[in-house]
């Protein structure tokens, strides 16, 4: 009786024969890897975002005078509203790292290689379309961050020529960050790109079954377009295995481990934000991205002032351009990771450089420590036996925000270099013109110092070495400042 | 191939009628308009014509900022030109000249009026011209410096280090029955500084 009725639904739903096409496809038994888990597991942390984001959007209030509310209604007052929040958060997290390493993975097992081009293509704006979830869905957190975020967004559009204005207005829904905004940025991130998402996942699947997976490459095996798809056919009636129930355990492991992942670091660090009411006036804030755009922020800091405009315009295009085309510059030949090493020299330098710039974000060097002139004590021992002075300059060095800047002992901002042995590099002249002209990046103090608070603060910094290094000199005149310098030094013992 | 199709074509009573071998049939038939091509050819012809129609106003709403704009800036009281202090840069806050009921606190937007003397002054934007972040004013070292990569400003907004390209954004501005007025209302950006 039960036979007669699975096979009555198996009949009317066509089951059997959606299971052979699709889950029970043939896979070659040795993409039966851990290195195949990854694409698997970025489509579950997408099911995941989705249906958390589902959730959210029950109490979620896309208007820009409620979704702060809304944000800390969630967090507080909405049963389990916080760990909805935290799994979302920190699935968008796992997602683009899982996304990243199939990225890595794909790339270096020469799967984007004929005839799988357009798998590669399709992967390619599956993984825009992660990045514009990921900073529409930065947005939607509407803070302080979110709104610096989208005036940060705004400028570097603003960079385009001739269009730049209306880019801006594109983007913003209008001439300024607003209501409307927000909205955009809501149908952004929960219509048209989920549904682009959808939409190519679609394809890359269907591209999956019927291009086949690739298989495990092995040195010295060429791809040739003459002879691949004969290959490959032969290595499926060989040594193929079903993917469903056979070559799917690893993928089912992986996925529960990322589950758990998930929900672990959302049980454990809770949701993240909403940081601070989305006011433009409260300005006493430091914007700061998601780590998936930590290391852009870092670049943005660190690029010569001179190319950045270029940079901005070019550099995404060419490189978004360079992934595009990949399978067209390189779409035969090697497949081993062991047989390519540019790829491979190309994947450490990429993660070495990424890696760098998002440890570099998290302290962000490059910014003035804002409270260090009135948080952070000049050290003890840089006062102690000093000359009325020299502590007249720490005071004014101290007031005059040099910290913000500078540090001394290892406290105060890391934008200029810090001031411990400063003595033992510039002569006393060489500190007044610092000082008072600025340059190498510093700002000129010479309107806003007394020629009389100029000395105190020369003075004092003249103190700044350790007690037995010998104070710098001028070489075109050495005894000038050669005694000067031995004569604090003697002043301080 | 060809064997197959005639057995169809053949039931229809007007192709009998002309009593031609099966081969010329084919041709015949095939090259005359039949009713069905035509309305395929009119339906597709329909449906291109009502998809522009009703795609105009969709690609137009979304991309309504290519069109012309209407007006997005103008003049907005900062407060009484006593409330600056001669010498000293203080910040302001004005409410957009154009904003919606659901803006919420983004309507109120903050600037730094330096007042240099009498009724000359100097408005500046908040934002930093390097990537739009809010600049701070220093009183003491008389810098603005910005919190996000490191620019900073001297008090007169000129570019004094760090990564901005230019100085800072300067508001126009007027003073009419003893109030300060600023020309606001866009986010400034280098291609569209105030």
């Amino acid at each position: 009786m039960l036979r007669k009725i699975a096979l009555w639904i198996d009949e009317r739903l066509y089951v059997s024969k959606l299971y052979a096409s699709t889950a029970g496809h043939s896979v070659p038994a040795n993409a039966e890897s851990w290195f195949y888990v990854f694409g698997s597991g970025t489509l579950l942390c997408f099911i995941i975002q989705v249906v958390t984001g589902t959730c959210l959007a029950f109490v979620y209030t896309p208007s820009a005078t409620e979704a702060y509310t809304s944000l800390e209604y969630l967090n507080y007052q909405q049963s389990l509203g916080w760990l909805l929040r935290a799994i979302h958060y920190w699935g968008s997290n796992f997602m683009v790292g899982i996304m990243i390493l199939h990225l890595t993975q794909v790339f270096l097992f020469g799967a984007f290689k004929y005839p799988r081009e357009m798998t590669w293509i399709s992967g390619v704006v599956l993984l825009l379309c992660t990045l514009g979830m990921a900073f529409t869905g930065q947005v939607l957190r509407f803070d302080q961050d979110a709104y610096w975020g989208l005036g940060i967004g705004a400028a570097m559009m603003g960079r385009v020529p001739v269009v730049g204005p209306n880019l801006v207005h594109l983007m913003l829904a209008g001439p300024i960050i607003a209501g409307e905004t927000l909205s955009r940025f809501f149908t952004l991130h929960v219509f048209i790109i989920p549904g682009t998402i959808i939409a190519l996942v679609s394809l890359h699947l269907r591209l999956v079954l019927t291009k086949g997976i690739n298989e495990y490459p092995v040195p010295g095996k060429r791809v040739e377009k003459e002879t691949y798809a004969e290959e490959y056919e032969r290595l499926i009636k060989k040594e193929g295995v079903p993917f469903f129930p056979k070559a799917i355990s690893k993928d089912l492991v992986f996925s529960g481990l990322v589950t758990l992942g998930i929900l672990g670091c959302a049980l454990y660090f809770g949701p993240e934000g909403p940081h601070g009411v989305p006011d433009p006036t409260q300005i006493n804030t430091v914007p700061k991205p998601d780590f998936f755009f930590l290391w852009l922020y870092a670049v943005l800091a660190l690029l010569p002032d001179y190319l950045e405009t270029i940079l901005i315009l070019t550099v995404p295009v060419i490189a978004i351009g360079f992934l595009f085309a990949l399978p067209f510059i390189s779409g035969t030949g090697e497949k081993s990771a062991r047989r390519r090493p540019v790829a491979v020299l190309s994947v450490i330098v990429i993660f070495l450089a990424l890696g760098t710039f998002n440890y570099l974000g998290t302290y962000a060097p490059w910014s003035p420590k804002m409270s260090a002139w009135s948080g952070e004590a000049t050290p003890f021992k840089y006062v102690k036996g000093r000359s009325p002075l020299e502590l007249r300059g720490a005071l004014v060095f101290q007031s005059k925000q040099c910290r913000n800047c500078h540090s001394l002992d290892g406290s105060g901002g890391l934008r200029g270099p810090a001031l411990d042995g400063v003595a033992t590099r510039l002569t006393s002249d060489q500190l007044v013109r610092q000082v008072i002209q600025g340059g190498g990046n510093m700002p000129a103090y010479g309107k806003n110092l007394s020629p009389a608070e100029v000395d105190a603060i020369v003075a004092f910094m003249q103190t700044l070495h350790e007690p037995n290094d010998s104070p710098a000199r001028d070489t075109t005149a050495p005894e000038n400042s050669g005694d000067k310098g031995k004569e604090t030094a003697t002043v301080r013992r | 191939m060809v064997v197959k199709e005639p057995d169809v074509v053949v039931k229809e009573p007007e192709s009998k009628s002309i009593g031609v071998t099966e081969g010329e049939l084919v041709q015949l038939v095939r090259n005359r308009p039949s009713r069905r091509a035509f309305l395929f050819k009119l339906g597709a012809a329909l449906n291109v014509v009502a998809a522009s129609l009703m795609g105009i106003p969709v690609i137009g709403f979304v991309f309504s900022s290519f069109r012309s704009k209407g007006p997005s800036e103008s003049w907005i009281g900062l407060g009484a030109l006593d409330s600056f202090p001669v010498g000293q840069t203080r910040l302001a806050t004005y409410r957009n000249p154009y904003t919606r009921p659901w803006d919420g606190p983004t309507a109120d937007i903050p600037c730094w009026v330096r007042r240099i003397e009498g009724e000359k002054f100097q408005v500046f934007a908040i934002n930093c011209t390097h990537l739009g972040c809010p600049v701070r004013w220093f009183q003491e070292s008389h810098l603005f410096m910005c919190p996000c990569h490191g620019g900073a400003f001297y008090e007169d907004g000129s570019h004094a280090s760090g990564p901005p390209p230019r100085g800072l954004y300067e508001y126009q501005y007027k003073v009419e029955r003893g109030q300060l007025l600023v020309r606001g209302g866009i986010l400034p950006t280098l291609s569209e500084p105030l």
